[in-house]
């Protein structure tokens, strides 16, 4: 029986972590997956962190997983990449968005931004660092920034084989924003080296 | 077979309409809210509603059940403390239609003020309590549940975690089947419950959880999953998938569905069938000391602890000290508590709060227990809903009763705590004469939960057009003959607001009124605030609002343009005139 995976999805509340995980859900199970997913809702939206697991395989049990068990992260924001890093098994592959959030406390002076978060992870994982925010920008809206961190998932989970993911964005996302996120999902595809 | 991803709310309500639930009322509340915003979706088949608390919503859902349909009702784990009254009677009535009351915990307290273990509830009420532990089950058990509630004439808790309520697994639907109503008739005995009607209610109240152990000892509720005889697990809900995870392939488990009262029979049984017998379960030691009080030695708690969420990897470390590895980036992040939004209404009320040293401000449950954050600081205290004006009222007769002076107290909260239980503390301030000024932040919504409407939005569940409660003729029908009604947003008009509630002769009352800004069937005023950076020296007086978007960097402020929607409360702080919103 292939042994489940579990992907962590992480960023700050708004920024969308979650259609992304539709996306990845909706794919699994077209191709058959058992899949579990969990969230959070209430009072962490409001710019907090926020994580989104999903886990997939065969047969899948537990929705969420504690520490060291994560195959994947896929950071929306750098300081996130390294505040759940300790929920990556040691061999995890991580994709991070070269992106910078302020916390209030930063923003308020109280504190400092880290420095070194992309450097402190590649260090100790498989990293793959894309400047999605930049990406997405080019391509006309900085709301497609998810998807283009799913394209660089995709190929960083070695994952094309799994099912068409562009027919299931298609699917997935409204019509009217269809176009812009499949070349998003190209471009993240693109943007990282396996 | 279609197989639907679905959150556990989700497929609760799929459950209610599959069993032919026909009243639903129930007051939004995290992780519960998903069960009531599906129901519109089966509104040609059932009747939904968000009633203005949960203690309303059981009596309505109860009423239901007492004129012959299945009800159900559905609330976050301390909204049962607010409907515990007609849940305990209910218990001893008993029901018409099956009625069933969800109650989803919060372990770990992801947005909850408190970790109550609620499956006491079932206890005290002495109820039956069903737990499922994924989406599929949330469906199936809900079904079952009806049919127990009607099997033995007791209403019935569903008790779910957050975990359970929000996580997303696969579900296969099935049918609704119509559950007619038998003709209602009068019965007295039944369902008043006068104080003999009572007297001759407990001991049938007693003998039915008898009978239900009886039941759940073969009930397709519980199961017994035999692998081997070394190890043998008990659990429910969702430590059951945590447990299938981190116990070995060999280990056997009890999975209980229906958990109190619980099968003793069943579990002696499967407890005599194994070495060593495991109790897996979240929070407090609920199962296990029942299973202990009856004489079955099993370990729990000792291992497993009570605070917080458990997870696989936790229960493997606690129980069989094998931590997974992990990894230390040796880099810190720093901490990103949830804060006001940009453009939140709240914000310029809690400003200017936190310009007065003198001001004592009980808060209360919702958005604005935010105001509460640093840099703004502006609460003293926030215990429960509708405790706001109430705890307001105690401190404000404590420091007169103990000479204290020179402190002005205010309560607040928002407009759908108002109508949760917040009139009653009106009441109370103008009945005893309180020397407190209770504000109603009325941004016309429920924010918190996720946007539901309430009995002052204008709009009802199922999104049509609703009477619209007008609070400030509620306060001044109350005695509030200076009823200050002001926008937020605008700083001089707020602090003037707050001066002429201070200072005025009759009782005042002040509603900060502004719609929130993420209600989507308003047009808001959207723009941009931009620093003129020449004219900033730095002063940092800016981020003395708390909002995301303003940022100090190199000594100057900058607003961040994704974030900023122009609400102008940092340019309206700003001494130099720095800030401005760009003209369109």
């Amino acid at each position: 029986m292939m042994k489940s995976k579990s992907a962590l999805l992480v960023g700050v509340g708004g920024q969308g972590a979650i259609l992304t995980a539709k996306v990845l859900v909706n794919g699994l199970m077209k191709a058959g997956y058992d899949v579990k997913m969990s969230e959070v809702h209430g009072m962490s939206q409001r710019g907090g962190s926020v994580s989104t697991q999903v886990h997939w395989g065969e047969k899948v049990n537990s929705p969420v997983i504690g520490k060291g068990a994560a195959d994947i992260i896929v950071a929306f924001e750098k300081m996130e990449a390294v505040r759940y890093a300790d929920y990556l098994k040691p061999d995890g592959v991580v994709v991070i968005n070269d992106f910078e959030m302020a916390s209030s406390s930063i923003a308020a002076g109280l504190a400092q931004y880290p420095e070194g978060c992309l450097e402190a992870m590649e260090s100790h994982f498989r990293c793959h660092v894309l400047k999605a925010e930049e990406i997405a920008h080019s391509l006309g809206s900085a709301k497609c920034m998810n998807i283009v961190l799913f394209g660089s998932m995709v190929k960083a989970l070695h994952m094309e084989d799994v099912v068409d993911w562009e027919a299931v964005i298609a699917e997935t996302v409204p019509e009217k924003f269809r176009e812009l996120n499949l070349k998003a999902y190209r471009a993240g595809y693109n943007a990282v080296e396996r | 077979m279609d197989r639907h991803l679905l959150s556990g709310n989700e497929a609760i309500a799929r459950g209610a309409y599959e069993a032919g639930v026909k009243v639903c009322s129930a007051y939004p509340g995290t992780p519960s809210t998903e069960v009531f915003e599906e129901l519109p979706k089966y509104k040609d088949s059932l009747y939904c509603e968000w009633a203005p608390n949960e203690k309303v919503a059981t009596e309505v859902a109860y009423g239901a059940s007492i004129a012959g349909v299945r009800s159900l009702c559905a609330m976050k784990h301390v909204g049962v403390n607010v409907a515990a009254d007609p849940i305990f009677t209910a218990a001893y009535n008993g029901v018409g239609g099956g009625f069933v009351i969800v109650s989803a915990d919060d372990p770990s307290m992801h947005s909850s003020q408190n970790e109550q273990d609620n499956r006491y509830y079932a206890r005290s009420a002495k109820i039956p309590m069903i737990e499922p532990a994924d989406s599929q089950e949330c469906l199936d058990f809900i079904k079952a549940a009806y049919d127990i509630s009607e099997k033995f004439d007791v209403p019935v808790l569903y008790r779910t975690t957050t975990r359970v309520a929000h996580s997303k697994s696969l579900v296969t639907f099935g049918e609704r089947t119509e559950h007619e109503a038998a003709p209602y008739v009068r019965n007295t005995r039944k369902y008043i419950a006068a104080p003999a009607n009572a007297y001759m209610n407990h001991p049938k109240v007693e003998k039915n959880l008898e009978e239900l152990a009886a039941y759940g000892c073969t009930s397709p509720l519980n199961k017994v999953e035999m692998n081997g005889t070394k190890i043998g697990v008990i659990t429910a809900s969702i430590a059951y998938y945590y447990a299938k995870d981190a116990f070995p392939e060999d280990a056997s488990f009890l999975k209980l569905g229906l958990t109190y009262p619980l099968p003793m029979d069943l579990i002696r049984d499967f407890a005599s069938k194994v070495e060593k017998l495991y109790v897996i379960e979240e929070l407090e030691g609920f199962m296990e000391d029942q299973i202990k009080a009856a004489g079955i030695d099993c370990v729990g708690k000792e291992l497993t602890g009570k605070l917080y969420e458990l997870n696989p990897q936790l229960i493997r470390e606690r129980v069989f000290g094998d931590k997974a590895p992990t990894v230390d980036v040796g880099v810190k992040a720093v901490s990103r508590p949830p804060a006001l939004c940009p453009g939140c209404p709240h914000r310029g009320f809690f400003y200017t709060m936190s310009r007065h040293k003198d001001f004592v401000v009980a808060g209360d449950i919702g958005c604005y227990t935010l105001g509460g954050s640093a840099p703004l600081n502006a609460l003293d205290s926030v215990v429960c809903m509708g405790g706001g004006f109430t705890v307001a009222m105690g401190m404000a007769k404590a420091f007169e009763m103990s000479g204290v002076t020179g402190k002005k107290v205010f309560g607040v909260m928002g407009d759908s705590t108002f109508f949760h239980s917040g009139m009653t503390g009106a009441a109370e301030i103008i009945y005893n004469s309180g020397n407190v000024i209770p504000v109603v932040l009325d941004n016309s919504i429920t924010g918190m939960t996720g946007h539901q409407d309430n009995p002052g939005s204008g709009y009802n569940l199922k999104g049509e057009i609703a009477e619209s409660l007008k609070i400030e003729e509620i306060l001044k029908a109350y005695g509030y003959k200076n009823v200050i009604i002001v926008d937020p947003q605008d700083l001089a008009a707020m602090e003037r607001a707050v001066q002429d509630a201070v200072n005025s002769e009759v009782p005042a009352a002040i509603i900060a009124r502004r719609p929130c800004l993420l209600i989507k069937r308003i047009k808001h005023d959207i723009g941009k605030c931009v620093v003129d950076t020449d004219k900033c020296i730095g002063c940092k007086r800016c981020l003395g609002v708390g909002c995301p978007a303003v940022i100090v960097e190199n000594k100057k402020a900058r607003i961040d343009r994704d974030q900023c929607v122009g609400c102008t409360v940092c340019a309206q702080v700003c001494p130099m005139g720095a800030i401005s919103r760009e003209e369109k």
